[in-house]
């Protein structure tokens, strides 16, 4: 929480000495709490002055970032609805296997390769959680080096032993992963592993104090980048635990639980599908990492969707820039279509003409990223922005023909959209995209 | 020394209206059970701050006629009964549903028949010991000429009627309003239009403990992240003391779900996709429950599988 200009005052020599080029102490404490000055304007200013304003600074949830050549940063965020703002950090999808699994290597070039295209974005998986279940350091070190060999992908090495900890993380590659966990017993040593291999440290305990004590620890023995598990029992439980860490970070500004949260999906679940929910909660619900235990692609793809609408900006729709586009490699004849620039109408439309193999000229009209109901009842899609964008991108010197295709959910326009383009046709298309292909197939 | 932490609580100062579906024969009615909703004091599932008396409930939604549009996983895990809203209501009772969502549609000519209407409701209601949701076919002229018949044929039965729009709402509300039913308010992702139409029907003298309130629903992939958002926030609304937007939120997530590609086409699209019949179900259920994380009251759905997947979320969301 950014300090207040007495408050700042108060750090400062008090010399009035003007060497900032400020009149007084108090004028350059008020510059900087307005952000207007900086504090290495000041000569005298003390190391400790230094340290408690870069503490003020510092964002409420740490930045957390794992992973050096396909990194992930959670973490730093600033609101608890998206409204308030939006949600900063995706969190990061995992798949956590055994060292004693057989797949393995299988299961670790599955999701490293895994992506699927959603409106222009490729939709990832994260990281891999490897898992002790062997027991044996020899096993896991093992496991680890043989994952590594199939993924660059961020690792979340999961044992409670310090030293099987360290026999993995020697065989890890220095790809900044995430050491899971450290807990009352090996707290020290665990730290001193996260310093050492340059990781982040996951702390988990059943209480939000045991939590707090714990991060209090790590920290002091080096560890800064840190990773909460508030162990939850249950589907609520993590609801409620995941909102207290965020609201104490975000409303108290209580530094020992600003940090990103950790939620394993799998544990409580007594089916893949009551997986994918507890993962779909922490997705709306504040987890920065997500660790699945299984993998199956139609629950990820929908996990991934969910992901890409939450943690879409309220304020800024994705959208592509208005244009004629050309699909499927179009010639003056092919036919004409109209819609607004919200990139899932752009990629729903742009789908279905190049699945169905038809050529076609798709217009895109700038209607601030909204849908075509949305931007029609707006006033951002009728047929004075329709016929305004026909002129703007010369449509007529690249067709052939004067038919132009409407969405059918604005058929209602199509009476003013031929008057606004005197000589066209308007043909009424598709309510739905998915009808598209059915439609052009008829269309000569 | 062990640090202490305070549990953060916020005091909220207005909490959701209760509204009960359905009425018992001690009530005028003939259903075996009344259902109700609303009641929070908080947000979503949040018991260590505020009470939540009733849990959120699921509806199955069927149909007065065959689906040909639906998507076949739809169609071959109903089977038959689809053929039969009397029989499709009496499974979705027997597979658990919570309340049945009937939806009206015109005839193969385009007509919209009252009378017939009013049969199947009745009908319906003769089926199942549920209390009834009765939707019309969604365009205001045939709207009104079905469900006006519908709530006097099912008058006393405290059915849900819906959806009552701004520009559509006077019939519907003053037919709900003689008959002791309940109105659906719907409204374009919006708060200040949502409550805005809850004034409208308030001033008609409608009580507020009849009325339910559709924020419009997006699905998975679809939009969902706007009505998300304004369901947020009109239950921060609701819990800051801002009477109007009080109301039990319903959403219909089967109806749109089973409208996306994702769910409809299960041919030519990408392998990464997964296997169609799951990807239905788990499209229609991530859908119900993000939307139950931000306050929904009511959720339709359409396939038996989500049916039981929500309700036991549900169950464990409201184990505190």
């Amino acid at each position: 929480m950014p300090l207040s200009g007495l408050e700042i005052y108060k750090l400062l020599p008090k010399t009035n000495c003007k060497e900032c080029g400020f009149p007084t102490c108090l004028a350059f404490a008020m510059k900087l709490a307005a952000k207007q000055a900086e504090l290495s304007a000041c000569p005298y200013v003390s190391e400790e002055a230094k340290q408690a304003l870069a503490a003020a600074a510092a964002p409420p949830i740490r930045l957390v970032t794992l992973g050096t050549e396909r990194n992930f940063a959670v973490g730093n965020e600033t609101v608890l609805f998206r409204h308030e703002k939006t949600f900063y950090h995706e969190p990061g999808l995992a798949l956590r296997v055994k060292d004693t699994d057989p797949a393995l290597e299988e299961k670790a070039a599955l999701v490293d390769g895994f992506s699927v295209e959603r409106v222009g974005v490729n939709l990832v998986m994260n990281a891999l959680a490897i898992e002790n279940a062997s027991g044996d350091a020899g096993t896991f070190a093992g496991a680890v080096a043989k994952a590594r060999a199939k993924t660059k992908l961020p690792f979340i090495l999961m044992s409670d032993n310090p030293d099987t900890m360290k026999a993995a993380l020697e065989k890890e590659g220095g790809m900044k992963p995430l050491i899971y966990a450290a807990s009352d017993g090996n707290v020290e040593a665990m730290a001193a592993l996260a310093k050492a291999h340059g990781a982040s440290l996951a702390v988990k305990a059943e209480t939000l104090d045991g939590l707090a004590a714990l991060t209090e620890k790590a920290t002091a023995a080096g560890a800064e980048d840190l990773v909460l598990d508030p162990m939850p029992r249950h589907l609520a439980g993590a609801l409620a635990a995941f909102t207290q860490l965020r609201r104490l970070a975000l409303k108290k500004n209580f530094r020992p639980l600003g940090y990103p949260i950790i939620a394993f999906a799998g544990d409580g679940a007594n089916s893949p599908e009551e997986e994918t929910i507890a993962a779909a909660q922490a997705i709306c619900k504040y987890a920065g990492i997500i660790v699945l235990d299984h993998f199956d692609a139609a629950d990820v793809y929908a996990l991934m969707t969910l992901r890409q609408n939450i943690y879409t900006d309220p304020q800024k729709p994705i959208q592509v820039s208005p244009g004629l586009y050309e699909i499927n490699s179009p010639k003056p004849g092919d036919p004409l279509m109209v819609t607004t620039n919200f990139s899932l109408t752009y990629f729903s439309v742009a789908g279905e003409v190049e699945g169905a193999g038809k050529p076609a000229w798709l217009l895109v009209t700038d209607s601030e990223g909204m849908s075509v109901l949305t931007a029609w009842a707006a006033g951002k899609f009728d047929a004075e922005v329709i016929a305004k964008a026909v002129k703007n991108f010369q449509v007529e010197s690249k067709i052939n023909h004067h038919k132009i295709i409407i969405p059918g959910l604005v058929a209602t326009i199509s009476g003013d959209l031929e008057e606004e383009l005197p000589g066209w046709e308007v043909l009424v298309g598709p309510r739905e995209a998915v009808d598209i292909p059915a439609y052009l197939k008829l269309w000569q | 020394m062990p640090t202490t932490v305070e549990i953060p609580k916020e005091k909220w100062t207005g909490k959701v209206r209760e509204v009960t579906l359905g009425a018992t024969p001690s009530n005028g009615g003939t259903r075996g059970r009344e259902v109700v909703v609303g009641g929070e004091a908080t947000l979503p599932f949040l018991h260590f701050e505020g009470a939540i008396p009733h849990p959120p409930v699921v509806a199955v939604e069927i149909l007065d006629r065959y689906p040909d549009d639906w998507a076949a996983p739809l169609k071959e895990v109903w089977g038959d009964v689809m053929k039969d809203p009397v029989a499709w209501a009496r499974k979705a009772e027997e597979l658990g549903a919570e309340l049945i969502m009937l939806k009206l549609t015109l005839d193969e000519s385009g007509a919209a028949d009252g009378a017939r209407a009013a049969d199947v409701v009745r009908a319906v209601l003769g089926a199942t010991t549920l209390p009834l949701i009765v939707r019309g076919p969604g365009q205001a002229e045939a709207d009104n000429a079905m469900l006006v018949p519908v709530c006097e044929k099912a008058a006393g039965e405290r059915i849900a009627v819906g959806l009552c729009e701004d520009k559509n709402y006077r019939t519907i509300v003053a037919a709900a309003m003689a008959n002791n039913h309940l109105v659906i308010a719907s409204s374009p992702i919006d708060v200040n239009l949502a409550k805005q139409l809850n004034i409208l029907i308030s001033d008609m003298r409608m009580p507020m403990e009849r009325v339910l309130m559709d924020p419009t629903t997006g699905a998975l992939g679809y939009g969902i992240e706007y009505t998300y958002s304004v369901m947020e926030r009109l239950r921060l609304a609701a819990l800051s003391g801002d009477g109007m937007t009080q109301q039990p939120m319903i959403c219909f997530v089967g109806e749109e779900s089973w409208r996306q590609k994702e769910s409809r086409v299960g041919q030519g699209v990408p392998a990464e996709w997964g296997d169609w019949h799951h990807r239905g179900v788990i499209w229609e259920t991530v859908t119900a429950v993000a939307l139950l994380e931000a306050g929904a009251d009511i959720v339709t759905v359409r396939h038996p599988k989500t049916l039981e997947l929500v309700q036991s979320t549900i169950q464990k969301l409201m184990a505190s």
